[in-house]
């Protein structure tokens, strides 16, 4: 099947149009790719969905501006300034090169060839900027791939990082290198065709018009090497596309939702229990009267337990947080916790967010949790009990989550807004409040507060003692 | 006191919210009456709610008992509503964050100021200005950040600016501001002991904070969590007399308690910033 694009147009438009089977087949894969894509992200807007409902609407500017600052301008991410930069290119790379994707499709659906060429200068421009970033892109992955695989981030470790998701980190290396690889086969290919057969081809190749003379001085072989280069780089992203729900890599397209409905409010400020409100205030007042909330029609009752066991307890921003997590692992390594060696890992409670929720409910194509449930897959009576292996206690201990020191370290570290902080309090509430289950000294502390109104046994009278010696010297005071 | 204030029909500039830790722990005693000292010397018109002050219920928030705080929160709204409170200052960042934050949703709205704060509005007005008491001059003082007054809520420059009128060598450890490392008591860890882990959260800060005071490159090259760029060093080792700069209760016990577990009380003190301001301007009684 030869392609003989090069010929004279055959039609009116500017540019030769041969349409062929390779473009009914082109169509048809495409529309399977994003058809597949649109239903795998159907199954996930459900995953999320399960999650309690919070009002999250309102303060459109300022979502937009954060959006615009920490997603798009990948704010955070300058706290550590290596990996930015890296992450820069590939997010740049991604961005500008997927810009000639749309040339890719009108080309493989019309038969086109570098539709966009008729564009001059601003297609040179195009072209030689993606064949920069290109090659720019390989690199930051080949460094990537070292710090991953070198030992050279400690963050990259941990107990939760275990088979699956280590090897997804490799697995998305790889075909972005195989992507960029893909592209350079058929720039170069098609420059060196262009050049036997003493035509110009539009646009730029700064990278590629280097690596001409590996390829054959064969135009067939030409001509097959630059349609496999376009087939591969093509279907390579729409597989890729479908590889994303399955992996961490999903954060490309999570992490903006993500970053646009995270809180405005100050990170101090915990979340108030309505219900528990009204309960205090009819017990302060007798003659209160407990607002009935209006009733949707078709509206599940009111939530009935406090605080989180599952991942259905959580509000459905929490269940955002962990399709937007690309397990970089900066808030585990801020947490003072796990920094001194305690259970608690931000990163875990997060992925086990991800794990039960797919466990639970929808799981997209490549379902493979963490491996946590690995095992249970293997055990008949962990099948059976599949509905009791909730996120609290299923696959979240109680001792991580009582090493938590609140001090929102790790919800400062996200370079994409995930809050674990809050998704740590809902299951801290539902030990205290259903379960009762809080460490013995903490009891002693609720029940001080209860009886002193402080949280050491002090007596309420001796609150003002401190006075007593206001003005006689203080044995120790500021003097060295 | 509030009470006899309100029987006389006055109403206070300010509340002068005092905490637990304020009233009960011995240590954080001399705090509140370094602060009420200053508060006396400026001559602010206060008031303190002496025994109808109650815990915020912050610790049992965090530790997930929410009708317990609200319990709390309820009582106190009550009894700051019912004297016309309009503006709070305290000493305690939790009760800070609880009262700022929390109480509210709740019904009680009021200025609440910490005491870094308004100790940096005394030194812009000029009331304060730090003479006439101890010289901190050439002495080292690094600050610790406390979560609730940093990352909570933002506030980390009242804190510093406070402590820049004492001349003394400001230096901030590795891990300071946003990436400030936590004292460890947070979350009601206060009142526990930690899980099981390799070193406990305050001996790992207190190790930062001494080796910033010593200049010790390799104590803070081999830090985690930050990005091991080369620490700014100070001339010199460890003059003595260095201090560890705390703004809440919770830090202050748990970098005395980490200090003392280096071994370092004998060079190495712990104060509030009001203990140091108190002493700078001489109103050590």
């Amino acid at each position: 099947m030869h392609n003989d694009y090069i010929s004279a147009p055959t039609s009116n438009l500017p540019f030769p149009v041969h349409f062929s089977f390779q473009n009914i087949i082109f169509l048809l894969v495409a529309v399977a790719g994003f058809g597949l894509f649109a239903w795998q992200a159907q199954k996930i807007r459900a995953n999320i969905l399960v999650g309690r409902d919070r009002d999250m609407s309102g303060n459109v500017n300022e979502r937009l501006w954060k959006t615009l600052l920490v997603a798009f301008g990948q704010q955070k991410m300058f706290k550590r300034l290596t990996p930015a930069f890296l992450h820069l290119i590939v997010y740049v790379g991604f961005i500008v090169i997927n810009i000639e994707v749309i040339e890719i499709l009108i080309d493989g659906i019309f038969g086109t060839h570098r539709v966009l060429g008729f564009m001059g200068p601003l297609y040179s421009a195009l072209t030689g900027t993606n064949e920069v970033l290109g090659a720019l892109v390989v690199l930051a992955v080949a460094a990537f791939w070292w710090r991953r695989n070198g030992s050279v981030v400690r963050r990259f470790t941990g107990p939760e990082m275990r088979a699956w998701p280590r090897m997804d980190a490799n697995v998305i290396l790889y075909i972005e290198v195989i992507l960029m690889v893909a592209l350079f086969t058929m720039n170069a290919a098609d420059l060196k065709l262009h050049q036997l057969e003493g035509k110009a081809l539009p646009g730029a190749f700064p990278i590629s018009s280097l690596l001409t003379g590996l390829f054959p001085d064969s135009v067939t072989a030409l001509h097959v090497l630059e349609r496999v280069g376009w087939w591969a780089h093509i279907v390579g992203i729409l597989l890729f596309l479908n590889y994303l729900p399955s992996s961490k890599h999903f954060h490309i397209i999570m992490a903006f939702p993500n970053v646009y409905f995270s809180r405005l409010m100050p990170q101090g400020k915990f979340s108030n229990v309505d219900s528990i409100t009204h309960e205090v205030k009819a017990m302060m007042d007798p003659t209160y009267q407990v607002p009935t909330p209006p009733v949707s029609e078709g509206a599940e009752a009111a939530p009935t337990s406090f605080g989180a066991k599952d991942v259905n307890d959580l509000a459905w921003t929490n269940l955002l947080n962990a399709y937007s997590c690309t397990e970089c692992g900066r808030c585990t390594s801020v947490c003072p916790a796990n920094l001194t060696g305690k259970l608690l890992s931000p990163r875990k409670i997060i992925m086990d967010t991800r794990d039960r929720m797919e466990e639970k409910y929808n799981s997209p194509l490549i379902f493979n949790p963490n491996l946590y449930g690995k095992e249970a897959k293997h055990d008949p009576q962990e099948q059976l009990d599949k509905e009791n292996h909730t996120l609290l206690r299923g696959y979240v201990t109680p001792e991580e989550l009582w090493a938590c020191t609140t001090c929102n370290a790790c919800v400062e570290a996200c370079p994409v807004n995930i809050n674990p902080l809050e998704s740590i309090i809902e299951m801290r509430r539902f030990l205290v409040l259903e379960e009762s289950a809080a460490p013995n000294s903490l009891n002693v502390m609720f029940s001080n507060i209860e009886n002193n109104g402080a949280p050491w046994a002090f007596s309420p009278s001796d609150r003002f003692n401190w006075a007593d010696e206001l003005y006689v010297t203080d044995k120790a005071g500021a003097t060295a | 006191m509030m009470a006899d204030l309100a029987a006389r029909g006055e109403t206070p500039e300010i509340l002068f919210w005092v905490g637990c830790a304020g009233a009960f722990d011995d240590r954080y005693k001399r705090v509140t009456r370094a602060f009420v000292r200053i508060l006396e010397h400026v001559g602010v018109n206060y008031a303190v709610l002496g025994m109808e002050e109650s815990c915020t219920g912050d610790p049992a928030k965090r530790a997930g008992n929410e009708f317990l705080f609200q319990m709390q929160a309820m009582q106190n709204i009550t009894t700051l509503n019912g004297y016309g409170i309009k503006k709070v200052v305290t000493a305690c960042p939790h009760c800070f964050n609880t009262i700022k934050n929390e109480y509210p949703a709740l019904g009680g709205e009021y200025e609440v100021i910490h005491h870094s704060t308004f100790l940096q509005q005394l030194i812009n007005e000029g009331k304060v200005k730090a003479e006439g008491g101890e010289s901190f001059k050439g002495r080292r003082i690094t600050f610790h950040d406390s979560c609730y007054l940093g990352r909570a809520n933002n506030i980390y420059e009242a804190p510093r600016a406070v402590l820049e009128v004492l001349d003394a060598d400001l230096l901030e450890m590795k891990r300071c501001k946003t990436n400030g490392l936590c004292c460890g008591a947070g979350g009601a860890q206060m009142w526990k002991e930690p899980e099981p882990g390799k070193k406990d959260i305050n001996v790992e800060r207190a190790e930062e904070a001494l080796a910033t005071l010593d200049g010790d490159a390799d104590v803070l090259l081999n830090l985690q969590g930050v990005e091991s760029t080369a620490p700014v060093l100070p001339a010199g080792s460890n003059r003595g007399g260095s201090v560890i700069a705390v703004a809440c209760p919770f830090c202050m016990t748990m970098m005395a308690d980490g200090v003392k577990n280096k071994e370092r009380e004998s060079d190495v003190q712990v104060f509030d910033l009001a203990e140091l301001i108190a002493s700078a301007e001489g109103l050590n009684a």
